[in-house]
């Protein structure tokens, strides 16, 4: 090997080992912990520890109909959102500019936000009292209320993750040549069957990649749900963090720790399967 | 303007309302006075704006600690990343290489993984080695965040750059290393800024690995995290404002590379 050779193995050197240290390694003795016993050798105890905990199927179930929810509405409303951008014809950045806020917002801060509306003496029940739908604070964060508190999560989540898909799709939208909808105008095709045969297709690829990005973070859904619900609404990784933290269990907290990996990969095979892209249908 | 033009604004403002209502509401919070956040029922206007939340908010012990922590890590999460990631992103950008799908893969696959609730391990290894509840320990965890995405753009950026500019300074006499410092970096800066601003959010924002890898240095979100239980309303608010107010600037800052960022960090 002569010099030349070996300087794209210099730069990328550093980087690789980094991600070997504190990605791999981590990955792989994360499966270690999850099935390692105080013996040293192989144990579902752990597993069966998070399995037979009764938080664990709430959050599990709890975090499964958050995912089910947010996402969709996510992809949809983002949806919605990069075409009216792409019709406009001033006024275009400031809209996105706006859109795109809560993409640097934390979910923590997100959550402490809305908060601030939904709690008992928030805005959203002064609003509810000024037109006379109800009479005094009324709770909605409370287990006592699962419905109305699963729908605050939904809405600050909604909130605050739209963006990311809205980047993404934006990005996407701007890939696809003009004249492919213009054609399909030209033979007489709806605005209705332009936007499902013309650019929804050709935004498969973005759709797949926000998909999977947001699907991955919803499963980590986690500071939002404190905020507002504190330990009324359990999630998984909420309970990681419990069995770390309060129970100072790393073995059954490595166990939901795979457990949400397992989701997160299953969650992503999915997607690149129903939507892959045939190569003959592209260019 | 047509009809269908001008219900395309209606309903784009409508959303625009909805998504300032948040900040709008908690930054008024923020500047009420401290029995406010209790008051019923709430004025949607702010009665009368004082400090008086958001000085007793940094008052409270520890917080301009947290602070200065957050900071810190952030500080060292944005020149990690940028360290580690822009040689890499160099080296996808103008060098054919054996194992580079393999190097490229190592990177996508690690946005698909909830990489902070990996970090699990790391706690026991930290404490071994002294990084347990230090800047450098959360700054590395949060570096493995950030890193892939640091390297995607910077690769893009380098990619955007006409490789022959680099060659032209070479015939004129500049080592290699000359002409990335004098011709490629300053044309790909302003980029590589928005990507560091990125990597900074990225940590200032991360609440799940700072509060398992801190006791006493917690971050700003680790101390607000683990102090929701019991913490005053008129406190968390002020937090929340305060952890929010970056995330603004940023978008601001940001805004024309958010679309070349992502755009290409998802190829």
């Amino acid at each position: 090997m002569n010099k030349s050779d070996r300087i794209p193995y210099l730069l990328i050197a550093p980087s690789a080992i980094f991600l070997i240290l504190l990605f791999v390694w981590p990955l792989a003795e994360t499966a270690i912990l999850a099935f390692r016993g105080s013996d040293g050798g192989f144990t579902m105890r752990h597993v069966n520890k998070m399995l037979g905990d009764n938080n664990f199927s709430m959050a599990l179930k709890n975090t499964m109909i958050l995912v089910a929810i947010i996402v969709p509405v996510q992809i949809c409303i983002s949806l919605a959102m990069a075409m009216m951008l792409q019709k406009m014809e001033k006024g275009r950045t400031t809209y996105l500019y706006i859109w795109t806020i809560p993409l640097g917002v934390s979910d923590l801060a997100a959550g402490i936000a809305w908060l601030a509306i939904f709690t008992d003496r928030g805005y959203f029940n002064t609003l509810l009292n000024g037109v006379g739908w109800v009479d005094g604070p009324v709770t909605w964060l409370s287990y006592q209320s699962p419905m109305a508190l699963f729908i605050c999560v939904i809405i600050a989540e909604i909130w605050r993750a739209t963006s990311i898909v809205l980047v993404i799709l934006v990005s996407g939208v701007q890939l696809i040549p003009k004249e492919y909808a213009e054609a399909a105008e030209v033979f007489g095709a709806s605005p209705w069957k332009r936007f499902w045969h013309v650019t929804l297709p050709l935004l498969k690829p973005s759709l797949q990649s926000a998909l999977i990005l947001r699907t991955v973070l919803a499963f980590e859904v986690f500071a939002v749900v404190y905020a507002l619900a504190g330990r009324d609404l359990p999630v998984l990784v909420g309970e990681a963090y419990n069995w770390q933290g309060a129970y100072q269990n790393t073995n059954v907290a490595s166990a939901y720790a795979l457990f949400i990996l397992a989701i997160s990969i299953a969650a992503t095979l999915v997607y690149l399967i129903a939507l892959r892209t045939k190569r003959e249908t592209l260019s | 303007m047509n009809k269908n033009l001008r219900l395309i604004y209606i309903f784009a403002t409508i959303l625009a309302i909805c998504w300032l209502i948040p900040i709008y509401l908690i930054t008024i919070s923020a500047f009420s006075p401290k029995d406010a956040a209790t008051a019923w029922p709430k004025s949607l206007f702010p009665t009368s704006l004082t400090l008086e939340t958001m000085r007793y908010f940094f008052g409270a012990s520890g917080i301009w600690g947290a602070v200065g922590n957050s900071v810190a890590v952030a500080a060292i999460t944005m020149a990690l990343s940028l360290a580690l990631g822009a040689p890499a992103g160099y080296a996808l950008a103008r060098f054919d290489f054996k194992g580079q799908n393999i190097y490229r893969l190592l990177v996508v696959m690690t946005r698909a993984f909830p990489l902070a609730i990996l970090a699990l391990p790391l706690v026991t290894r930290f404490i071994n080695v002294g990084l347990y509840d230090t800047w450098l320990g959360v700054a590395l965890v949060h570096t493995a965040l950030a890193l892939p995405f640091s390297i995607l753009v910077s690769s893009s950026l380098f990619m955007g750059i006409p490789r022959e500019l680099e060659e032209a300074a070479w015939t004129l006499g500049c080592t290699k290393v000359q002409a990335f410092m004098k011709i490629v970096m300053p044309i790909a800066l302003p980029g590589m800024a928005a990507t560091m601003i990125f990597s900074f959010v990225i940590s200032w924002n991360e609440v799940f690995a700072a509060s398992v890898m801190t006791v006493n240095n917690r971050t700003l979100t680790a101390a607000l995290f683990s102090s929701l239980q019991e913490s005053p309303m008129y406190f968390k608010f002020a937090g929340g404002f305060f952890l929010i107010l970056p995330s603004l600037i940023f978008i601001f800052v940001v805004r024309k590379y958010l679309f070349s960022m992502w755009g290409i960090a998802n190829r």
